[in-house]
């Protein structure tokens, strides 16, 4: 009896662990640990989108960059979320949002205080203003400081594909 | 024809972004600002001219919600203390409108203000008419102005780790205020940190 329990509990565990797919952690970088993320040169199309679950903007236009991650991934096409939440707020914010709206893209932290080096060093037109977007392929690279709905992102992204 | 035509349409374009640059850009350090009339959180309405005695001003675009903006708010009371005596007060300005922000209404800065203790006036730019012509883009956003000619002298960052006091090693609008009132050049006259887009409507 005990033993079909238990079989059953670890089946129910097992089924739910696949089907939610909870995060428990998310990587962290400093700018110098990130950058290799922004300029890779394998045939892929990049959307990096910088944001925090503390931008209301932000958190707006994340569907549009989940749905471009999705839709477009037969076209190789990669969407990383780069969060700059503060790092004591991973646990109780970050990591919880994340996984409340079941985010499908590549969620990292970019945890580096020296701003005034790597704001201008991702792009030098970039103000600090979040949220920030950058379209980037080993032929071609964008920036934008601005917020995008799914048609806006759709249509900056075609010209790289 | 097509020649005309082609000219015309880069000419056309040309305007066009030289227009969009403008709008994007607004103020640089060396530009004279004009003077703005905004409405303080004690009902009464501030212009810099209002500043008889001052040699300049820390004008710094900041609102009540943006954590950019909260975890900077003990050192600009501090900056105030420090400089206001000196000749340079700041003058806070919310850009964002309220619509679009929840708890950035004037209702909100007065309860904020008094809160924190806010030594130093806190303005709403109703309408949003002032920041853009500064060309502000984010909260906290520095503008140091100098009186004489009312020229920007700096524009960016409190200092260099806005999301954690405890790790300042630069103190960038400090450096920056020393020099002017050491009659020194600026180091640095611009830079850059994180903060939360101006909220629009």
């Amino acid at each position: 009896m005990i033993k079909k329990c238990l079989v059953t509990l670890l089946l129910i565990s097992l089924l739910c662990s696949c089907k939610n797919e909870e995060i428990t952690s998310v990587q962290s970088y400093t700018y110098n640990e990130l950058k290799p993320l922004l300029e890779k040169n394998d045939g892929k199309t990049y959307v990096i989108n910088f944001w925090a679950t503390w931008c209301a903007p932000c958190v707006k236009e994340l569907p549009a960059f989940e749905k471009i991650n999705k839709e477009y991934v037969a076209k190789n096409v990669t969407v990383i979320l780069v969060s700059l939440d503060f790092p004591k707020q991973v646990a109780k914010r970050l990591i919880p949002f994340i996984n409340k709206k079941k985010l499908q893209s590549k969620v990292v932290l970019l945890n580096d205080i020296n701003e005034n080096f790597w704001i201008k060093a991702i792009d030098s037109s970039w103000s600090g203003a979040i949220p920030a977007t950058i379209i980037y392929n080993g032929k071609d690279r964008k920036f934008y400081e601005q917020s995008f709905d799914y048609d806006q992102l759709e249509t900056e992204l075609q010209p790289f594909l | 024809m097509k020649l005309t035509k082609t000219i015309l349409i880069l000419f056309v374009c040309l305007i066009a972004s030289a227009f969009t640059m403008e709008i994007a850009e607004g103020y640089q350090v060396g530009d004279v600002i004009e003077d703005f009339k905004l409405k303080n959180i004690d009902d009464t309405m501030v212009s810099l001219s209002d500043y008889k005695e001052a040699k300049g001003f820390v004008i710094i675009f900041t609102c009540n919600q943006c954590p950019y903006s909260v975890v900077n708010e003990d050192r600009i009371i501090a900056l105030d203390l420090k400089y206001k005596i000196l000749g340079y007060p700041v003058i806070a300005i919310n850009p964002n409108d309220p619509r679009a922000s929840k708890g950035d209404g004037f209702e909100d800065m007065k309860v904020r203000a008094s809160e924190k203790g806010f030594t130093f006036p806190y303005l709403f730019d109703e309408g949003q008419n002032v920041y853009p012509k500064f060309g502000a883009t984010k909260t906290p956003h520095v503008y140091i102005v100098s009186k004489s000619g009312m020229n920007v002298e700096y524009i960016g960052a409190i200092d260099n780790s806005s999301r954690k006091p405890e790790a300042v090693t630069e103190k960038y609008v400090e450096d920056a205020l020393d020099a002017l009132l050491a009659g020194k050049k600026l180091v640095k006259t611009k830079t850059r940190a994180i903060g939360c887009s101006i909220k629009v409507f």
